[in-house]
């Protein structure tokens, strides 16, 4: 049931080169290097020593904060050295270097969990280590964690709106009856009434196959979304689904939804039915210098370099990486780099792709407001930027961008508009810390005198 | 004729009438004005850096006037003596001698000394590329090059050239806005008398740093051994000196292999020479 209206968008060239290409298993890479923060949260802190011998799915990194994500063995082998570096995040990072065996043992802990009630099932759902598989890397078990009775619908997110990535296109012609069951788990145990699959219409396919494993199902139903670029984002996907707005600074429980990505929800099925965690990410390979375009499913921790290299390498001088998709993907400075729980593309562009073109004036045109889903003015926002206004910024909305990139996509003058207003959020979230500490030193400060004079009475009393 | 005049008396007799009604405003509605206030202000440069810990020039000489006791007058760093001096001849107070100070980068990697790991295209400044892989640069301690203190210095005082900040103790006065913005924490505000300091910021291992850079310290303490008075060591796998121990005899630059500490000249004798980024 669409809400008949529409948030605004763009029409991105789809570049859907590996559509209808299966996901093919990559072999397993000499050296795997498994970095510690593979999500939004606390750092896990590595259970193994160097030297132990792991098996594939076994738990190698935990940490006991709430907001994290258990992370396992993609491999089997040695723990040859657990070192700190730089990961894909330009963050310095705890990894944990294992020197495959090649045999691929699976863990003796590798067993599908007992599920009786709904803690059990939150307990389960972050013992699988799965996080937000869309790029977002949020513990999908805090996501899950609602109050009873405050959520009512599940949104599956098949929209894939990025141009270049296919494997949720690919996972869900492979495994749609997987991602139905678990959709009805997850319904099950959360007490959720409705389910909504959403898909864009350049995947007729999926939806057709969709249709066919559901049979008729009364409580889920599939749902055709528009091919416009950001279909994908939470905010709009909620919007398409049910009409709610879905505000800054809330989350989408709030108005009643849980988004989860179909390859998310693929993960945690199969780690309720087989005991086997994430430790394996679907990929596409994409970009127009690599040399067979596919979808791949590597395991966690495998260099880029490896991942291109296994899958025939490039035929010209690459000038750019992204990781992700091209709107929302962030470039990488070199290849060697592991890949991680959130990435869902590797896509190579020789210099044709990467050369950034001459910004010019802004033309006062409005094509970006006319692209912005969040009906935002970025060309405004930019402006506030470079005056380092903060108030117009807050006057503005700023917060509410999602960085969907429609207002630089769309942009005639070539503006970096995006980049700015991502600079921008953090100078008003910058600001914020700074007038909360000054409240708190504030408050502070009045409690210490009022109770200086309340001891000044009682003395004199 | 008889068409101009009445026009113009009409004009003159508004300008009169609007004339007594701005000038009886200004008798009844003025706002009283701290004389001293205004007379410190005179005196203060007026180029609101906030050196003196106050939100600029009018709200120090505000507080001067409203508390002489309490505030001292030698807090405006830029002003130096000469204007702590006259606050103080204002304020019927004896002069406070000013501690002139100047900024520091605490880096030497220009253009020839280090690399770009990566081709840059994003927004060309300290504060966004800082968040991408801690800037393009192989080193990620040292200066970025995108010049965020150039374009905060109110005075002109540092400059980019080649890749890497560099001051100009001359004019700088010692404000601390290049040091606010730098994303990088490597420009320190240091007393005007201490001219030896040491050129590099870098926390990896010696071999990682050289690798990274020629002009980085790679942490051998040699200039630890030489120094007579204990006043500098290797902290973090670089050399820190302690400013309140060191007596600016530059052994330890003498010493250096990697020739990171440098020696100002002493004041009088023109320390920086602009390099054109193009030669």
């Amino acid at each position: 049931m669409s809400s008949g209206k529409h948030l605004k968008g763009v029409h991105v060239d789809h570049q859907k080169n590996t559509a209808g290409m299966p996901i093919i298993p990559m072999p397993v890479p000499e050296r795997v290097y498994i970095p510690m923060s593979m999500h939004i949260g606390a750092p896990c802190q590595p259970v193994v020593a160097k030297g132990d011998h792991v098996k594939v799915g076994q738990l190698i990194g935990d940490c006991d904060k709430p907001v994290s994500a258990p992370i396992h063995s993609s491999v089997s082998g040695d723990v040859e050295a657990i070192e700190q570096f730089m990961t894909q995040n330009g963050r310095v990072d705890t990894n944990i270097v294992i020197k495959t065996d090649g045999k691929q043992e699976i863990a003796e802990t590798v067993v599908p969990p007992v599920i009786e009630s709904r803690e059990d099932f939150l307990k389960a759902v972050r013992a699988s280590g799965v996080v937000g598989l869309g790029g977002a890397t949020f513990p999908t078990s805090i996501k899950y964690n609602t109050k009873p009775g405050q959520v009512d619908t599940l949104i599956l997110n098949g929209a894939e709106c990025e141009p270049f990535i296919t494997v949720d296109h690919a996972a869900m012609l492979a495994y749609a009856k997987d991602m139905v069951d678990g959709m009805r788990t997850i319904m099950k145990w959360l007490d959720i009434k409705r389910g909504v699959i959403g898909i864009e219409s350049n995947k007729p396919d999926a939806i057709a196959k969709f249709n066919e494993v559901l049979a008729g199902d009364k409580d889920i139903e599939v749902l055709t979304l528009r091919q416009v670029y950001p279909q994908g984002a939470e905010r709009v996907i909620i919007y398409e689904c049910t009409g709610r707005h879905l505000i800054a600074g809330k989350l989408p429980a709030d108005v009643g939804c849980i988004v989860s990505n179909v390859s998310s929800v693929l993960k945690l099925q199969q780690y309720l039915t087989t005991g086997m965690p994430l430790v394996s990410k679907f990929l596409t390979l994409d970009g127009n210098v690599v040399a067979k375009p596919q979808n791949v499913e590597v395991p966690i921790g495998t260099m880029i370099c490896d991942v291109i290299e296994q899958c025939g390498g490039l035929k010209g001088e690459v000038k750019k990486i992204i990781l992700g998709g091209p709107m929302m993907g962030r470039a990488i400075p070199r290849d060697d780099f592991a890949v991680m729980k959130g990435n869902s593309a590797i896509l190579c562009f020789d210099e044709t792709f990467a050369t950034q073109r001459k910004e010019t004036a802004c033309i006062n045109c409005g094509r970006c407001v006319a692209g912005c889903p969040m009906n935002l003015m970025p060309a405004r926002l930019s402006r506030a930027f470079k005056d380092k206004d903060i108030d117009a910024l807050r006057e503005f909305n700023v917060m509410s961008c999602m960085d969907c990139g429609c207002c630089a996509y769309s942009c005639p003058a070539r503006k970096q508009l995006n980049f700015e207003i991502k600079q921008a959020k953090s100078l008003v979230m910058e600001d914020d810390k700074k007038k909360k500490a000054k409240a708190e030193a504030a408050a502070a400060k009045a409690a210490a005198k009022a109770e200086a004079e309340k001891a000044k009475e009682g003395g004199s009393k | 004729m008889a068409n101009y005049i009445a026009p113009v008396v009409l004009t003159v007799v508004i300008a009169f009438i609007a004339s007594a009604l701005l000038s009886l405003a200004a008798k009844f509605m003025a706002v009283p004005v701290d004389e001293t206030a205004v007379a410190i202000r005179n005196q203060l440069p007026g180029a609101n850096c906030g050196a003196c810990g106050f939100a600029g020039c009018d709200d120090y000489a505000a507080a001067l006037a409203a508390d002489p006791e309490g505030i001292k007058t030698n807090l405006c760093v830029p002003g130096a003596d000469g204007v702590a001096a006259a606050i103080a001849a204002i304020l019927g107070q004896e002069a406070l001698d000013v501690i002139e100070q100047v900024a520091n980068v605490r880096c030497s990697g220009d253009c020839k000394a280090t690399k770009s790991e990566m081709d840059y295209q994003g927004l060309k400044t300290c504060a966004a590329v800082k968040g991408f892989f801690g800037g393009p640069g192989v080193c990620k301690y040292g200066c970025i090059g995108f010049g965020d203190c150039e374009r905060a210095c109110p005075y002109g005082a540092i400059q980019v050239c080649n890749g890497l900040a560099r001051v100009n103790r001359e004019v700088c006065v010692g404000c601390g806005m290049c040091a606010s913005v730098c994303p990088q924490q490597i420009i320190d505000i240091i007393a005007d008398v201490k001219r030896v300091y040491v050129g590099c910021n870098s926390a990896d291992k010696g071999k990682d740093t050289t690798k990274a850079c020629s002009a980085g310290c790679i942490g051998c303490k040699l200039c630890e051994k030489e120094c007579k008075f204990d006043a500098i060591h290797v902290v973090n796998n670089h050399a820190v000196i302690d400013p309140d121990k060191c007596k600016n005899c530059g052994l330890c630059a003498k010493k250096c292999p990697k020739k990171v500490i440098h020696v100002f000249p002493k004041p009088n004798v023109k320390p920086f020479v602009k390099v054109d980024a193009a030669s």
